[in-house]
């Protein structure tokens, strides 16, 4: 596997998913407004999608198949936004704030 | 075999371009204070992933990449931002605690990046002597409408149910204020 150019080598792919995984994760935590967690969550859903693309590409058989996947994978990030969203918008409405600390009934 | 100079040079570094655009527009979405300019990254960064997508012989998912990430999604967070006008607040934190738990993460990391090492040393993933189908766009085509056609139909329910869903949510209240 290690040979060839750059672009024919599963591990640069599989490194680059890693490293987008880590960063979302970390946007995740480290966000405090809601559009900003849903902002990391996408590059969440974009580190499997090239995973899937990566294996597909290069261990399967069947070339059409990861391709599928993906664009589901896709279809499902893409109405997750559209709830998201309109959830966000409701919840500004309410609270006058998007800030994570701001949204809690109880103090405590 | 190829009559044009340094072709292979050239590939390389769109290459390399490719995966540069995806990790910084990856670490702008994560680390800018103002959220319009993550959009922006995360717009970069579904262009850098299109290419990737483009070198692993999918031309299609790179258009349809930068069609729904960039044309859509990108697009609809901006419009989520201008009604809701939210910036990063103020960072209010201990320093300790972020050492604390800075030091935690980075040996999470460390491990989980070691163990996924080990793991890829000792795994022997399977190359295809032949490759039964091409994964040009009639192929995916043909596999919607016939292998996939359930998963087809109910991406279509799960679309229209989440832009009901979204109306539904959104549209109460505006008076309500």
């Amino acid at each position: 596997m290690n040979s060839g150019p750059l672009y024919e080598q599963l591990q640069v792919y599989l490194v680059t998913a890693a490293f987008l995984l880590a960063v979302g994760i970390y946007g995740l935590i480290r966000r405090r407004t809601l559009i900003g967690m849903l902002i990391s969550g996408e590059l969440i859903f974009a580190a499997a999608s090239l995973n899937f693309m990566a294996f597909n590409r290069f261990t399967v058989r069947d070339q059409a198949v990861g391709q599928v996947f993906v664009l589901f994978i896709m279809g499902l990030a893409a109405a997750e936004v559209a709830i998201a969203l309109s959830i966000i918008i409701a919840v500004y409405r309410g609270y006058r704030s998007i800030k994570t600390k701001e949204l809690s009934e109880l103090s405590g | 075999m190829n009559s044009f100079p340094a072709t292979n040079l050239i590939v390389t570094a769109i290459f390399i371009l490719c995966l540069a655009a995806t990790a910084a527009g990856a670490l702008i979405a994560v680390l800018s204070s103002r959220l319009i300019r993550s959009v922006c990254g995360l717009a970069v960064c579904a262009f850098g992933l299109a290419g990737l997508y483009y070198f692993l012989q999918s031309p299609f998912l790179a258009l349809m990449e930068i069609l729904i990430y960039v044309g859509a999604v990108c697009v609809t967070i901006v419009f989520a931002i201008m009604l809701a006008e939210p910036d990063e607040p103020a960072n209010d934190e201990k320093p300790g605690a972020a050492v604390l738990w800075g030091t935690i993460a980075v040996a999470a990391a460390g491990g989980i990046l070691w163990g996924l090492r080990r793991l890829d040393a000792r795994a022997n993933w399977p190359v295809p002597e032949t490759v039964s189908q091409s994964g040009s766009i009639k192929a995916i085509g043909l596999s919607l409408l016939t292998t996939y056609s359930l998963a087809f139909e109910l991406i279509s329910l799960v679309l229209l149910v989440a832009i009901i869903g979204a109306l539904a949510i959104a549209r109460t209240g505006r008076g309500r204020v």
